[in-house]
């Protein structure tokens, strides 16, 4: 009877699920609503990107979803703990970059002696076989966030959530981990909740994306990417579709200039 | 998997990118070589010793002061130093003084850590005793050393309970600091690791706070020893054994004036080469590692 339950709440046919989500912060003059009555599905190894511009409370969203914080209305559901990445790295700098990933294992309650192999097999997932014991400040950037995805994943969630994780590193290196990213995602089957303001990204990277009005933030509209992975982000059709949801996003920013 | 003989044509070995831009940003951090910190910085020190033994010496042979009870002779107080050692005195003083010094220190270590993580922890006791926690550091702890003397006799304990008093703030009070400065990017990054309660503290906020405790062990040192030398001058007395307090206090009554020189220069020299054998160490094996110690 047991097993069963555990087998019908283990086949959810969601990795997130929002339903009308509203959030509002106290200000000193009065509440102010962030989020508005937000709907949204993440299907289990679905990828999503949430695109807005600023004050479209993208970030207050996405720590909603990894429960740093509660919902003033609506409920959130997700499949287990997701995973974390923030535009920062966020590796503790007193840990090696093999340590950082092995205190998320031995926090998901990773026995001692499979730490070590298993942070390991990661740094080889994100092609840093060899750089178990790099402390964070002898990494490169894009190497520090690729330490910090393989930290995510060591946490096993089904759903890994990224806060701008790429926003701040320069193109070349931002162009190689989005194969990156695209590549691990198809390995692991993960769902993946991705946030950016950049229309581009957005696209190169997702199956949908979901563009968020601002002040309060809103669906505003939604698209399929209908295009086959890998893409690159020169690629004629991914400037096409860039080009439409970037006309859109400069109507919802166009109308805050109005009143 | 259709689209693979397009891609094998623009991408001749998969991640070879990737592994060209990490060598490409990847910085070398090297050891200074041993001449080099010989030169700059064992030599400057070593001359200003010299330049301040020659004005010494300078002052006693031009007759500028020639009362040897005011001011020895650098011989004299050479001397002084040599007489002990080979009477096997020496090195007898300055543990007496050593050993207290860090038995109490760590006795603050273990009573001033508990204290400082309640005060940066527990707002009700930051409110309560945090402002006299700070305030306590500027009170000089030779202070402590008349009630001490009431309240326990002329003892050990009443040594290791100024030396106590001394260090405790400055150990808490660092720590307090280095929890204030932990950045809450870590705090998030460990929540939704798993790292919630006792689990978060252990793993993130105590050692993210490394910085500062260390911080404060020093100061913390310097303080425990300060007072445990005004202890032991005000409160010399036969029976606790000579330490170097002791040591300058005899020298005083005795006016031997390069005695008094030897004692005031082993207390310089043995505070600083604790602090140079133990805390400095520490202190940049803690910033090295974390990339914080910016050569200069």
């Amino acid at each position: 009877m047991a097993t069963t339950l555990a087998k019908a709440a283990r086949s959810v046919e969601y990795a997130a699920r929002l339903e009308h989500v509203s959030k509002s912060f106290a200000t000193p003059g009065g509440s102010q609503l962030v989020l508005d009555d937000i709907s949204l599905d993440v299907a289990p190894g679905e990828f999503v990107t949430l695109l807005g511009a600023s004050g479209c409370g993208k970030s207050t969203l996405l720590n909603l979803v990894a429960g740093l914080d509660e919902p003033t209305a609506g409920t959130i559901r997700t499949d287990g703990r997701p995973a974390l990445m923030f535009q920062d790295h966020a590796l503790f700098p007193w840990l090696t970059a093999g340590k950082n990933i092995e205190l998320a294992l031995r926090l998901r309650g990773v026995p001692r002696a499979e730490r070590r192999g298993k942070a390991e097999e990661l740094l080889e997932l994100v092609r840093l076989g060899g750089a178990h014991g790099k402390r964070v400040h002898e990494l490169s950037g894009g190497m520090r966030q690729r330490v910090a995805m393989a930290r995510a994943l060591a946490q096993e969630s089904r759903l890994l959530l990224m806060d701008e994780p790429f926003a701040a590193l320069d193109a070349i290196t931002r162009d190689v981990l989005h194969d990156e990213l695209t590549r691990i995602w198809q390995e692991t089957g993960l769902s993946v909740l991705f946030v950016t303001h950049n229309v581009r990204e957005a696209v190169r990277l997702a199956q949908r994306v979901v563009l968020l009005s601002s002040r309060p933030g809103r669906v505003a509209r939604e698209w399929e990417v209908g295009l086959p992975q890998p893409r690159r982000i020169e690629d004629a059709p991914v400037a096409e579709l860039s080009l439409e949801i970037t006309e859109v996003l400069r109507g919802e920013i166009r109308r805050h200039g109005q009143h | 998997m259709a689209s693979t003989d397009t891609t094998t044509t623009n991408a001749p070995a998969e991640g070879s990118v990737e592994a060209g831009l990490d060598a490409l940003e990847t910085t070398q951090s090297s050891r200074t070589p041993l001449r080099r910190t010989l030169v700059d910085k064992v030599l400057p020190p070593l001359a200003a010793i010299v330049v301040v033994l020659v004005v010494w010496q300078g002052l006693i042979t031009l007759k500028i002061v020639d009362d040897p009870t005011k001011l020895p002779t650098p011989g004299a107080v050479w001397g002084a130093f040599r007489e002990d050692w080979l009477q096997g005195k020496l090195l007898g003083y300055i543990w007496t003084s050593v050993s207290r010094g860090l038995l109490g220190f760590c006795l603050a270590l273990l009573i001033g850590t508990p204290l400082g993580l309640l005060v940066a922890r527990v707002r009700f006791v930051r409110a309560a005793i945090g402002p006299i926690l700070s305030g306590l550091q500027s009170l000089p702890s030779v202070a402590w050393v008349p009630p001490a003397v009431i309240w326990l006799g002329l003892d050990n304990s009443m040594m290791y309970t100024v030396i106590l008093l001394g260090a405790v703030p400055s150990i808490a009070n660092g720590l307090v600091s280095g929890v204030d400065q932990v950045p809450p990017l870590f705090l998030r990054a460990g929540r939704t690791l798993g790292a919630t309660g006792v689990k978060g503290t252990w793993h993130i906020t105590l050692p993210a706070a490394l910085p500062g405790y260390v911080a404060g062990m020093k100061q913390g040192w310097a303080f425990s020893w300060r007072s445990l030398m005004a202890a032991e001058i005000i409160a010399s007395f036969p029976d606790l054994g000579t330490g170097l307090g002791q040591l300058l206090e005899n020298a005083r009554t005795a006016s031997d004036m390069a005695m008094v020189f030897e004692a005031i220069l082993l207390i310089l020299f043995v505070g600083i080469a604790i602090d140079l054998l133990i805390f400095s160490p520490l202190e940049r094996w803690v910033l090295r590692s974390r990339g914080l110690l910016v050569k200069g």
